[in-house]
């Protein structure tokens, strides 16, 4: 039989810590039903509130829709306030993730390929054998070949609204109308 | 250990599928018995969920590797949780034999 293929998220880095305790007198009198965070909803609070990236760039990130994004983000939130408000444990755990893998380049065949088994590290390529293997940060992942294009395409980085670049004004003029914060202009990398 | 191999073609002559859902055929190379069988791709034709339908077939077939030239932003996070490692090999000219040649290292 093969295995069920279900729609995951993708996270990064798997937290280095499993939950929070509160502490102080009334801790544990009422609530003690610890509130359990996803890694989903971890991994939204890292990206937006820690990287400082935007809601729509962690959206890509993660590989989901803005409305999912935001509702996992929202409930990361939520989930926080009942903790602190309500002196209950936060246990953090699973949830629809995958961790993305590294990946790595051989020099003898030019192949890329990823690690699945995380906890055995790469020693020689998976196809020709050689040692000559180097591990590929995620910001060089493109290869040399690749150019970014500049479009004529203003975009919102909030909520992804693009409008034609109007010639001779530059984006930052420009306003979603939506968000009222000004556009960026658009950049595809090809490869 | 059984590795699949994008393939354009039903013969070892025939070059690596450089689209992992799209290809034609897989090619199901097992390094023990030096087997190899090739499967028409079922998804071929399909309107969509090629990917994911391929990536269920692999997986049915026990393999543990897959070589191809490109693994699209939906597939590989399946393959990811499946713990198929995805090999990337941009080369639309190599033979399948010349790909179990070099899986032989
Ligand atoms: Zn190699
Ligand atoms: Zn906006």
């Amino acid at each position: 039989m093969s295995p069920r293929l279900k729609t995951l998220r993708k996270v990064l880095n798997p937290p280095i810590i499993k939950g929070f305790k509160p502490y102080g007198p009334e801790v544990g009198k009422n609530n003690t039903e610890p509130v359990f965070f996803l890694f989903e909803e971890y991994e939204a609070l890292r990206l937006c509130d820690y990287d400082m990236f935007t809601h729509h760039q962690a959206s890509e990130f993660m590989g989901v829709s803005r409305p999912t994004f935001t509702r996992i983000y929202a409930s990361a939130r939520q989930k926080i306030a009942k903790s602190m408000v309500e002196g209950r444990q936060i246990t953090i755990e699973g949830g629809k993730v995958y961790f993305d893998s590294d990946w790595y380049k051989c020099e003898k065949c030019k192949s890329n390929f990823n690690n699945p088994e995380r906890e055995k590290p790469i020693t020689a390529c998976p196809l020709c054998g050689s040692e000559e293997v180097k591990s590929i940060e995620i910001e060089n992942a493109i290869d040399d070949k690749c150019v970014s294009e500049t479009k004529n395409i203003c975009f919102c980085p909030e909520c992804g609204f693009e409008q034609n670049h109007p010639q001779g004004v530059p984006c930052k003029m420009q306003i979603c109308p939506k968000c009222n914060i000004s556009l960026h202009r658009k950049t595809t990398v090809i490869c | 250990m059984k590795i699949a191999i994008t393939s354009t073609g039903n013969s070892h002559d025939s070059t690596l599928d450089q689209r992992f859902g799209r290809c034609n055929f897989f090619v199901v190379y097992d390094t023990e018995s030096k087997s190899t069988e090739f499967i028409p791709n079922p998804g071929l034709n399909a309107e969509e969920g090629a990917g994911p339908a391929s990536v269920q077939l692999v997986a049915s077939r026990n393999v543990n590797k897959i070589v191809s030239g490109e693994f699209g932003i939906k597939i590989k996070p399946l393959l990811d949780s499946l713990k198929i490692q995805m090999i990337v090999l941009k080369d639309s000219e190599k033979k399948i034999s010349e790909i179990i040649e070099m899986l032989n290292h």
